[in-house]
C-alpha cells in the first residue's frame, strides 16, 4: 500500500505545493492537511512546509505551535512513532514546539538570502535521511531571512556528540548557523528539521539538482521497513 | 480636507454654493473643479470632491497620456490570442489548451523614493492584486529598477530599501522573483524608479471583470480595515515632482501586510473556484472611490453604499478620508445575496474581514444617461449623489502641447565616433574589464540573491537568465517568458528610436530563451507632462511602441504611466520599460545564457555596424551620451526571434544569451561566467568594433556537436548573418583578432563582474 504523507497548510504557509509534488515524485500519497483541523487524517508522516506560517508574527513558528492540528501532531512526533520534517519555516516551528532544541535566528547578513546550497549529510540512520549516505553532498536550495540556527554549547555538544546534526553547510557558512548546522533530528531520529529546501532539488528542469528527493525515498524506505528510526 | 464643522451632506452643499473648497489643494484645477459643478448641478460635497480629485488625478485618470495611448488600440495587430486588452486591471492571452496568462507592470517609483521599503513592497502587493482580479492566480513577479549613481549617498539608502521591500513582499506572498533589470544613472538621483511586474494562469473561462450587474446584488468589501495611510497618495504623490516636501509627503505611503494579502490571493481563488463573485475590483490608487466608481460604471451604473459600514482601523476617520485611502491588502466584490452566507464562510475560514457595506441598483433611462447614480449615505445621511461614469470614465483629457527640444540637434550631433578608442590590446582588455564591471552591467546577485526564486516549483529560467520563464502548471509542459527591458540613454537620443531599441531588447531576450515573443505590457517613465520637450518624448516614444508592436504582430495588453518623475526643471531620461510575454510549448527545450558544453560551437547571429552612441562603453569609459542610438530592424529582430526559438525548439542550441548592454564583449564574458567555462573566440576586423557596438539583432549561440550545419541552415532560411566564432572550453575568454589576441582568465574575469555592488553596499 503507498506510504501517506501529510502536508499541513498553515495560513502563510509557501511551499506547501512544492512538498506535496516532493511526495508523489517519491512516489507517496500526498495528504492535506489544514491547520485547524485536529485531525492527521490517519497519515504515516508528516510535512511542516516552509513558508511564513501566521506571518511570522511575534517569531517564526510561533503562533503556529498553537495550531489545532499541532496538538494532535506533537505528542506523536515526541513519542517517536510519527515521522515529521520540518522544512524551513518547518524546522522554526519545530523548535517552538520544543521537538527540536535550539531556535532560528535573523541570517547575520541581516537579509534574506536565496541561493543554491551544498551539504554535507551527518547522519544516515534517520527516518528522513537514510537514503543518503554519511559524508555524501548533496546540492539543494536555501531560502531564508532567520536561518541561523542557535543554542547553547551544551546543547549543541549533547548533538554533536549524539550524532544528531543531519547536514551541515558547506563551502561557506551562508546565514551565521553555529557549527554550520543546516539541520537536526530528535533522539529517536523520527523528527527532523531542515532549514534548506530539498523540496525544491528534486526536478532537474526546475531545481539546482535532483539530490533533494532522497528525504522524501527514505521516508518510503523507512515506513517499508516498519521499524523506528534510530538517531 | 473642508474644515466645516460638521457634515458635509449633498443638501448642505446645494444650500452653500459659495462655500469655499480646497480643490487646488488636492491637485484640481480650477476648470476641473468648475466642471465638478457643473455636472452635479451644484457644488460637491466634500465627498465627491474627494472622488473626482482622486479619479481625475494624472495617476488614475491618464489625463496627458490618454490621447497617445490610443494608438495601442489603433494600431493594435490582429492577434487571436488577446481575450482581454487594454482598459480593464490587465490584459490577458490564450496561451493554448484552454489556459491564458495576464500580466502587467506599473510604476510605485514617488512611493518608494519617499520610503524605499514599503513604497516598493506596496508597488508588488498593487501588481499583484490586479492580476489576481482578473481571477487569476498570481505566479511570478519581475522588477524594473532605476537609481541614482551606484555611488551615491541617496543610493545607498534607496537601493537597499527598495530590494528588501521587493524581498519582504513577494516572498512572503510565495511568488517567484524570476528577473527584472536594474539600472543606475544621475538621472535618476532624486527620482528612482520602481517598476514591479506580476504574471498570473487561468482558464479562459476563469476570466473576472470590473463590473456590477444585477440590481440587488450585494457590494461587499473584504480584506484588511481601512486606516489613515496613504489618503491623497494617488492624487497628491502621482502629481507633484519632488523638491522640499519630503517632510510633508511622509505619511501618505502606504504600509503593507504581505500576510494579509496572501491571506487575500488564497480566499479569493477560493471565492471565485466556487463562483461566489459577478464582479470583483481590487482597491488601489483611490481606494474605495475608484472601486466603487468603476465597478458600478461598469455595470448597471447604479450603486448604493452605506460609507459607515467600512470597518476601520482608525473610528476617526472622515467619510472623504474612507474614500481617498490607500490602505492595502482590500478588495471589493459584487454578490448575490443568496450566495452571501457562503461567501461570508470561505472569508471566514481564511481569516478575512468582509462587510457588506452596500448594494447594486436601478437607473432610471435619465439617470443612465447623465452617467449613472451612485449614492452614499454616512450614518443615513447622504454624502454622495453623482453619475459615477463621469469619475471613473469620463475624465478631462488634456492635449497637452508638445515640441521637439531645441537642445536635440546638439545632443544628437555629439556623436561617439569621435571619442578616444582603445589602442591596442592592454587597453581594450582594462576597458572590457571595465564596463563588464560597471553597476547596472555587473553581477546583479547581490539584488537577486535577497528573492525567492524557486517558490510554486514552476521557474524554468530566473535571474540572471535573458527571460524569467515559468511552467504554467505541473501536468503541461507549456511556459511562459518574459522580459523587461528600457535604455533611457538610448530614449534620451531619439524617443521614438530608443523605444523601439528597448522592446526589440525584450522580444530578444525572450526569443533567447526559446520562447515565440506574443503580447506586450508597458511602464512610461517621465518627467512632467507640463513641459512640452517631456511631452515630446511622450509621443514619441508610444508611437515607436505602437508602431513596432504592429509591425511584429504583438499587441500592447495594457500598462501603466508614471509622470513627473523630474526634480525642479530637470526631468529623468525618459525611461519606458517594455514588457514583452513569449510562450514556449515545451519547457523542456528552455535555453539559458551560459555556455555550459566543452566543446560546443560558438555562433554570432546578426551584423554588426560601428554603432556608439550611447553605449555602455560611451558612458563607461568616457562618461558621454550623445549621438544617435543604434539602428532599429524590427524585421532582423522577427527573423532572429524565429532561429533562436527554433534552434531551441529543434535542440540545435544548448544556450544562447541575446547582445545588448556592452556588446559582444559582455555577452561573451557573462556567458563565460555563467558556463563556468572558458570561450576561444576570433573575430573578423576591427577588435573594438566587434567588442563593444551594440548594434541590435544580434545573439551569441552555443551549438551542440553535430548540429552546426543545420544551425546554419536555420539562420539562412531566414536571413540572419550567421559567423561561427569560436568554442566553449578552456579556463579563460580568449578573444584572436587581426592585430593580436585579449585575454582574461576567468577568475579576473568574475572578480571584475561581481566586485561592484557588494563593495558599494556592504564595503567589502
Amino acid at each position: 500500500m503507498t506510504a501517506r504523507v501529510g502536508v499541513v497548510t498553515f495560513p502563510g504557509s509557501l511551499d506547501d505545493k512544492d512538498a506535496a509534488r516532493a511526495v508523489s515524485l517519491a512516489g507517496a500519497e500526498p495528504v492535506a492537511l489544514w491547520h485547524a483541523d485536529a485531525d492527521l487524517k490517519g497519515v504515516d508522516a508528516v510535512v511542516l512546509p516552509g513558508g511564513f506560517s501566521y506571518g511570522d508574527y511575534l517569531r517564526c513558528g510561533a503562533i503556529a505551535r498553537f495550531a489545532p492540528l499541532m496538538s494532535e501532531l506533537v505528542p506523536a512526533a515526541r513519542s517517536g512513532a510519527l515521522p515529521v520534517l520540518g522544512i524551513c519555516n518547518g524546522f522554526q516551528i519545530l523548535c517552538e514546539s520544543h521537538l527540536l532544541p535550539g531556535a532560528l535566528t535573523r541570517n547575520s547578513s541581516l537579509r534574506f538570502v536565496n541561493r543554491d546550497q551544498v551539504l554535507r549529510v551527518e547522519n544516515a540512520r534517520t527516518a528522513w535521511t537514510n537514503g543518503y549516505t554519511e559524508g555524501q553532498e548533496i546540492l539543494v536550495v536555501l531560502k531564508s531571512g532567520e536561518g541561523s540556527y542557535v543554542a547553547d554549547e551544551e546543547t549543541l555538544d549533547r548533538l554533536e556528540a549524539e550524532g544528531r546534526v543531519i547536514a551541515r553547510y558547506v563551502g561557506g557558512n551562508p546565514n551565521g548557523s553555529r557549527r554550520d548546522i543546516a539541520g537536526i533530528t530528535n533522539e529517536h531520529g523520527n523528527v527532523v528539521g531542515l532549514m534548506p529546501h530539498p523540496e525544491h532539488a528534486v526536478e532537474a528542469l526546475t531545481g539546482p539538482s535532483t539530490e533533494g528527493l532522497g528525504f522524501f525515498t527514505s521516508i518510503l524506505s523507512h515506513l517499508a521497513a516498519g521499524a523506528p528510526a534510530h538517531a | 480636507m473642508s474644515e466645516a464643522p460638521g457634515l458635509d451632506t449633498v443638501a448642505t452643499a446645494t444650500g452653500s454654493p459659495d462655500t469655499p473648497q480646497p480643490y487646488a489643494e488636492l491637485g484640481m484645477a480650477k476648470d476641473e473643479y468648475e466642471r465638478v459643478r457643473e455636472i452635479l448641478g451644484r457644488r460637491p460635497t466634500a465627498a465627491e470632491l474627494a472622488i473626482y480629485s482622486v479619479m481625475w488625478s494624472e495617476h488614475c485618470s491618464y489625463k496627458s497620456s490618454k490621447v497617445h495611448l490610443r494608438q495601442f488600440g489603433e494600431k493594435a495587430p490582429e492577434n487571436d490570442a488577446l481575450l482581454v486588452g487594454m482598459g480593464e486591471n490587465a490584459g490577458v492571452v490564450d496561451v493554448g489548451d484552454g489556459n491564458a496568462v495576464t500580466f502587467k507592470i506599473e510604476s510605485h517609483n514617488s512611493p518608494s523614493f519617499v520610503e524605499p521599503h514599503q513604497g516598493a513592497a506596496t508597488g508588488v502587493g498593487g501588481i499583484v492584486r490586479d492580476i489576481l482580479t482578473m481571477g487569476a492566480r498570481p505566479v511570478a513577479v519581475m522588477d524594473a529598477l532605476r537609481f541614482g549613481p551606484a555611488d551615491a549617498d541617496d543610493t545607498k539608502r534607496m537601493l537597499p530599501g527598495v530590494t528588501s521591500g521587493i524581498s519582504f513582499y513577494g516572498n512572503c506572498l510565495g511568488l517567484p522573483n524570476i528577473g527584472g533589470e536594474i539600472g543606475f544613472d544621475q538621472s535618476y538621483l532624486g527620482n528612482p524608479l520602481v517598476n514591479a511586474l506580476c504574471v498570473g494562469v487561468l482558464k479562459h473561462e476563469d476570466i473576472k471583470l470590473a463590473q456590477a450587474p444585477g440590481p440587488g446584488n450585494k457590494v461587499v468589501l473584504f480584506g484588511s480595515t481601512t486606516g489613515p495611510d496613504g489618503i491623497g497618495g494617488a492624487s497628491v504623490l502621482a502629481s507633484a515632482s519632488f523638491d522640499d516636501e519630503l517632510e510633508s509627503k511622509r505619511p501618505s505611503v502606504q504600509v503593507g501586510d504581505p500576510f494579509m494579502e496572501k491571506l487575500l490571493i488564497e480566499c479569493s481563488l477560493e471565492l471565485y473556484a466556487k463562483d461566489m463573485v459577478v464582479g470583483i475590483q481590487d482597491l488601489g490608487a483611490a481606494g474605495v472611490s475608484c472601486a466603487t466608481t468603476e465597478l458600478a460604471a461598469g455595470g448597471t451604473g447604479g450603486m448604493n453604499i452605506q460609507l459607515d459600514r467600512v470597518p476601520l482601523r482608525d473610528h476617526r476617520l472622515t467619510p472623504e478620508e474612507i474614500l481617498m485611502s490607500e490602505s492595502q491588502e482590500r478588495m471589493m466584490a459584487i454578490v448575490e445575496p443568496a450566495k452571501m452566507a457562503d461567501f461570508l464562510a470561505i472569508c471566514d475560514k481564511w481569516g478575512i474581514l468582509a462587510a457588506e457595506i452596500g448594494e447594486v441598483t436601478e437607473v432610471t433611462p435619465e439617470e443612465a444617461e447623465r452617467g449613472g447614480r451612485l449614492v452614499m449615505t454616512w450614518h443615513g445621511e447622504t454624502v454622495v449623489d453623482m453619475p459615477p461614469r463621469t469619475a471613473s470614465d469620463e475624465g478631462p483629457v488634456y492635449e497637452r502641447p508638445y515640441a521637439r527640444p531645441e537642445s536635440q540637434d546638439a545632443l544628437q550631433a555629439d556623436d561617439a565616433a569621435k571619442l578616444a578608442r582603445p589602442e591596442g590590446d592592454a587597453e581594450l582588455r582594462e576597458q572590457l574589464l571595465k564596463v563588464l564591471g560597471a553597476p547596472g552591467i555587473g553581477d546583479p546577485t547581490w539584488v537577486t540573491q535577497q528573492y525567492d526564486s524557486y517558490v510554486r516549483g514552476d521557474t524554468v529560467v530566473s535571474a540572471p537568465h535573458d527571460s524569467g520563464m515559468i511552467r504554467i502548471s505541473e501536468d503541461s509542459d507549456r511556459g511562459v517568458a518574459l522580459a523587461t527591458d528600457g535604455n533611457g540613454r538610448f530614449t534620451l537620443l531619439d524617443p521614438y528610436t530608443g523605444t523601439q531599441l528597448a522592446y526589440a531588447e525584450a522580444f530578444r531576450n525572450v526569443s533567447a530563451t526559446g520562447a515565440r515573443p506574443l503580447a506586450v505590457t508597458n511602464c512610461l517613465n517621465f518627467g512632467s507632462p507640463e513641459d512640452p520637450g517631456v511631452m515630446w518624448q511622450f509621443a514619441e516614444t508610444t508611437r515607436g511602441l505602437a508602431d513596432a508592436c504592429q509591425q511584429l504582430g504583438t499587441p500592447v495588453t495594457g500598462g501603466n504611466v508614471s509622470f513627473y518623475n523630474q526634480t525642479g526643471d530637470v526631468p529623468i531620461n525618459p525611461t519606458p520599460v517594455i514588457g514583452v510575454l513569449g510562450v514556449i510549448d515545451d519547457v523542456n527545450t528552455r535555453l539559458r545564457s551560459g555556455f555550459d558544453t566543452d566543446g560546443a560551437r560558438v555562433f554570432l547571429l546578426g551584423e554588426t555596424r560601428a554603432e556608439f552612441s550611447g553605449s555602455a562603453w560611451a558612458d563607461v569609459v568616457h562618461g558621454h551620451l550623445g549621438g544617435l542610438p543604434p539602428q532599429v530592424d524590427l524585421t532582423a529582430e522577427a527573423a532572429l526571434g524565429e532561429v533562436l526559438a527554433g534552434s531551441a525548439e529543434q535542440g540545435l542550441a544548448v544556450a544562447a544569451h541575446d547582445l545588448s548592454d556592452g556588446g559582444l564583449a559582455v555577452a561573451l564574458a557573462e556567458s563565460a561566467l555563467r558556463g563556468g567555462r572558458g570561450l576561444r573566440v576570433e573575430v573578423d576586423g576591427d577588435a573594438f568594433t566587434a567588442l563593444f557596438s551594440e548594434s541590435g539583432a544580434r545573439a551569441i549561440v552555443a551549438v551542440g556537436p553535430g548540429q552546426e550545419e543545420a544551425f546554419v541552415a536555420l539562420a539562412d532560411q531566414h536571413g540572419v548573418p550567421v559567423t561561427q566564432i569560436g568554442s566553449v572550453g578552456g579556463e579563460s575568454l580568449s578573444v584572436t583578432h587581426a592585430n593580436g589576441v585579449v585575454e582574461i582568465g576567468l577568475e579576473e574575469l568574475r572578480t571584475a563582474y561581481e566586485a561592484a555592488l557588494p563593495a558599494l553596499m556592504d564595503g567589502v
